[in-house]
């Protein structure tokens, strides 16, 4: 194994003979002229979330934080759940009573027990107006991954203030979910969708067929 | 020793090939509708971004950055996957990856894997090497599962089945499927994969991907995807093993904000494709709780070597430039003979394999330049196809015997660059063609020439060269003008 | 301005009224022209071909023949493209610097006839009258190597009498790519079917581009279906007046 590590590396040094030996790799220009700071204002951020968001087909719904919990137990009937995977640290307030929880404890739900369920509810980290993305970065109220990927359908949270314009700003935002504490990320856009039949986009492949947004706005 | 492997087939030649992929008209119709609607939606999406000249720029430079100091950062990667509880592998070349992939899922005594959509997995041909080792790979991406079950060759580096419609595919499901009923509505037929493939990843416990990024400083692995598949692979089973070329590291997990626009606008026309998952060595209590890297060479060492050639390792796979080339659009990928067809195949499996190996693939584009001016690295590929052609040549010039220098083409390019090299043999000899041409002229037209120059014929006429060169009349005008003014 | 102009080899040989054209329309527009018997080919279809040792003698060539000129135009995009964009690469290779430091000081005066008309002396009525119906063809080397623009729309635009129409797919290739028409004659076949659909889509009579090669690969097309259309070179049409 080693072998092929000093033998690659050998090849690899070889090949850039013309870099001289003294260039460091800040030495090798990088211009960042891009936008990496969106200018929208915050109401129009959250109408640009939900436009992109409802472009790939997710649902989306604006609420206050008061009507959360009855926005929540009205998606769970509109959706038929019955049984509800949610990760432990989520907030019980959030719970739609009629609907049996599946508290991910310990981590300690099967594969099949997710399969049988319903659906699941879950908060995010980050929503990107910019592309009508959510990002979940296995923090507070997100749980692990495979919770919010085995159930059909996706109910989740979005504060206003989780909003950010542009991708620049997300992934500068994730750097000590990763670096710090290397945390796996999951950029969700829209229900798991394909194009892989005559390049045509359609929706509803393994990931969950349906997503729903709901978005917390004072 | 060079990576045969990236090759699925050595003759024929392109054009040969092309020839019969031209033939079929249900592969023309299929290739042109669904070129056109992908390049409309990228056309879309690149023009809602003000900033894109300045992301391409950026990509670019990451890349050369990336590449100018590949061993440092690949030393990085190597410690920081080790730090965050992976394993790293080394292999030179297709068999040495295939051996260390084999010899992990026999560890776990599996006798299948699930697999992630991976190009470098299909350039090693590991589905054939853990077959013979009594492994079963079962294909999850939607287009791989169609290409796998139709026991087919990718055509396409993003849409593997792109040559393929909607009622091919419904009768390929319905055939190896055991589906009783189904439409093809594509809706259905996602569903019927769905179906399919959700006992295996629940199941299944190892899962085999390759790698869209992978982030020098912190041991980060990405993978970008629409269906969910991938996040089934990376997250159900209990090992994950992620095979990666050399060249696909960035520095920083900062670059990613560069290539996250980049790729999914380029490749499937989108502002962000459904799924992209980051994971950073092994994680407790969520996803794979043992994960491999394999940093694979395979050549590419060798198209860092070439100055030119070397930005083709800029590559990230969009395959936007597939997409918008008029031969690309009328051949489809089999002809190029390759797991990698389209503009970017046509220099890169020169480049991997040897160019005396695959000499017709860079002739196979007209220069258009349409490729370089949508590609979200900047890979100029007419100048790496003018210098492979270039390397071509040389080879057939220095090392084809006798039977190179006498090639047709040779003599012929030969005796024209001395001819233009001096006036007075130039006149010459367009006074010879203004009077050899006359036995093939009628009423003004070439209808049908000779040799190499058939190909012209074949469909069209050659206006016949004038009598009176413009150079004639500039020397007789002078003349005219001299006399006036004496 | 005194022009030198760079006929080319393929308009001398076969396109000699495209060369008188571009002549006529100069001295209409003012300019003195002239033209340097010496110059023979640029090398392109070596260069594209992969002979680039065999076109380094065509570089030193032309640096000869038009090393003191004022400004250098050609009817031609491709052959400026590779005088501009692809000289350079081929003096590098030489490895000489006196090549290399000349072709540098060159290429910067070196122009394609519409873009030296509109982007350098800045003129888009130069006074033609063409009564056809005409569809423009953007060459790839005049749009994507030379990035041209919509010059030659411009100048087209001020024609009088002219009924300009629009071309489908415009931008993509007609399929000629020099060696390529004849290396992968069926491909580049393929390609040239969709164009003359799309020409012949559009009803034009004439079908006008700023290069001749391009347009002899779709006009000799044309002529093999009796299509009724035929090509011009844009200057052609630039140099008609009315009477």
């Amino acid at each position: 194994m080693s072998e092929a590590r000093e033998a690659i590396l050998a090849r690899i040094r070889s090949a850039l003979h013309d870099v001289p030996p003294s260039e460091q790799p800040q030495d090798s220009p990088v211009k960042r002229d891009y936008l990496t700071q969106g200018s929208t204002e915050r109401a129009q951020l959250i109408e640009r979330f939900t436009d992109r968001l409802v472009d790939y087909k997710a649902k989306v719904r604006h609420v206050s934080a008061e009507e959360l919990a009855a926005a929540i137990a009205q998606s769970c009937a509109e959706h038929g759940v019955k049984r509800l995977v949610v990760p432990s640290d989520l907030p019980q307030s959030w719970w739609p009573s009629d609907v049996e929880i599946l508290v991910d404890r310990d981590f300690s739900l099967s594969y099949d027990e997710l399969d049988r369920s319903d659906g699941v509810l879950t908060a995010c980290a980050i929503g990107v107006a910019q592309t009508g993305t959510i990002i979940l970065d296995s923090g507070e109220a997100q749980g692990r991954r495979a919770i919010s990927l085995v159930p059909d359908y996706h109910l989740c949270v979005v504060r206003a203030d989780q909003i950010v314009d542009l991708v620049p700003e997300a992934v500068s935002n994730l750097r000590s979910a990763v670096l710090d504490h290397r945390r796996p990320i999951t950029f969700i856009s829209g229900p798991s969708a394909t194009s892989d039949i005559e390049l045509n986009r359609v929706e509803g492949v393994h990931g969950p067929r349906t997503l729903e947004v709901l978005i917390v706005v004072s | 020793m060079r990576p045969n492997s990236v090759v699925i087939e050595l003759t024929p030649k392109f054009e040969k090939a092309a020839k019969q992929a031209l033939e079929n008209t249900q592969l023309r119709r299929n290739m042109g509708k669904a070129t056109q609607t992908i390049r409309a939606k990228r056309a879309a999406v690149v023009g809602e971004l003000p900033d894109w000249q300045a992301l391409r720029e950026a990509g670019r430079a990451i890349k050369e950055r990336t590449l100018r100091h590949l061993d440092h950062y690949l030393l990085q990667l190597e410690e920081s996957v080790k730090r965050a509880g992976g394993h790293v592998h080394w292999a030179r070349d297709a068999s040495e990856a295939n051996r260390i992939i084999t010899n992990i899922v026999r560890v776990h005594q599996a006798r299948e894997v699930i697999k992630i959509k991976s190009l470098t997995t299909d350039e090693i041909r590991l589905n054939k090497a853990l077959k013979e080792a009594g492994i079963t790979a079962t294909e999850t991406d939607l287009a791989e599962l169609i290409i796998q079950l139709a026991g087919e060759h990718s055509s396409h580096i993003l849409v593997p089945a792109i040559h393929k419609n909607r009622s091919e595919i419904r009768e390929l499901f319905m055939r190896t499927l055991g589906v009783k009923e189904l439409s093809d509505n594509p809706k259905d037929l996602a569903a019927a994969a769905r179906a399919y493939l959700r006992h295996k990843f629940l199941t299944t416990p190892v899962a085999i991907s390759g790698a869209n990024f992978a982030i020098a400083e912190s041991g980060t692995i990405g993978i970008v995807e629409s269906e969910g598949n991938g996040r089934m692979c990376l997250t159900l089973p209990k090992v994950l093993i992620s095979v990666m070329g050399i060249e696909k590291i960035l520095p920083t997990w900062q670059d990613l904000e560069v290539f996250l626009q980049l790729l999914p606008r380029s490749s499937t026309g989108e502002r962000m494709n459904p799924y992209t998952s980051f994971w950073t060595g092994v994680t407790r209590d969520d996803g794979p709780q043992e994960f491999h890297l394999v940093l694979l060479d395979n050549g590419r060492s060798q198209v860092l070597a070439d100055e030119i050639g070397r930005q083709t390792l800029n590559c990230i796979r969009c395959s936007a430039c597939l997409n918008i080339c008029p031969v690309y659009e009328r051949t489809g990928g089999h002809a190029y003979g390759s797991v990698y067809p389209g503009p970017i195949g046509a220099i890169l499996t020169p480049q991997l394999v040897g160019v005396e190996h695959a000499s017709s693939l860079p002739y196979a584009s007209s220069l258009c330049g349409a490729c370089y001016e949508v590609c979200p690295v900047k890979i100029n590929i007419p100048e790496v196809l003018v210098h492979l052609r270039a390397k071509v040549v040389r080879e057939k010039q220095d090392h084809g015997g006798l039977k190179g220098k006498l090639d047709p083409e040779n003599l012929a390019m030969q005796a024209m660059s001395r001819m233009f090299s001096n006036r007075v043999a130039y006149e010459a000899a367009q006074r010879m063609g203004q009077k050899g041409q006359w036995p093939m002229v009628k009423d003004g037209y070439i209808t049908s020439l000779p040799g190499l120059l058939g190909g012209w014929t074949a469909m069209r006429d050659l206006q016949a060269l004038p009598q009176e060169t413009f150079r004639d009349w500039w020397r007789k005008r002078k003349k005219q003008e001299e006399k006036a003014s004496e | 301005m005194r022009v030198s102009l760079f006929i080319t080899c393929f308009n001398d040989t076969l396109f000699p009224g495209t060369g008188r054209a571009t002549v006529e329309l100069l001295e209409r527009l003012g300019h003195s022209v002239d033209f340097p018997l010496e110059q023979t080919c640029c090398g392109q279809m070596h260069f594209n071909t992969g002979y680039q040792r065999e076109a380094i003698p065509l570089v030193r060539r032309f640096v000869e023949v038009f090393g003191d000129a004022e400004v250098v135009v050609a009817p031609s995009a491709s052959c400026v493209g590779m005088v501009r964009e692809f000289y350079p690469r081929l003096a590098e290779l030489s490895g000489d610097q006196a090549l290399i430091d000349a072709v540098a000081a060159l290429t910067p005066k070196v122009y394609e006839l519409t873009e030296f008309l509109v982007y350098k002396l800045g003129i888009e009525d130069v006074g033609a009258y063409y009564p056809h119906r005409v569809t423009y063809h953007p060459t790839c080397h005049s749009l994507r190597v030379l990035h041209v623009g919509d010059a030659p729309l411009r100048l087209l635009r001020k024609v009088r009498g002219i009924d300009l129409v629009t071309l489908p797919d415009a931008e993509q290739c007609c399929g000629f790519g020099g060696t390529f028409a004849v290396k992968n004659a069926d491909t580049s076949m393929a390609m040239l079917g969709d164009k003359l659909r799309s020409v012949r889509e559009t009803k034009a009579e004439v079908c006008v581009a700023a290069d001749n090669s391009c347009l002899m690969h779709i006009g000799g097309a044309l002529h093999r279906e009796r299509a009724g259309v035929r090509t011009v070179h844009i200057v052609e049409i630039l140099a008609s007046t009315e009477g």
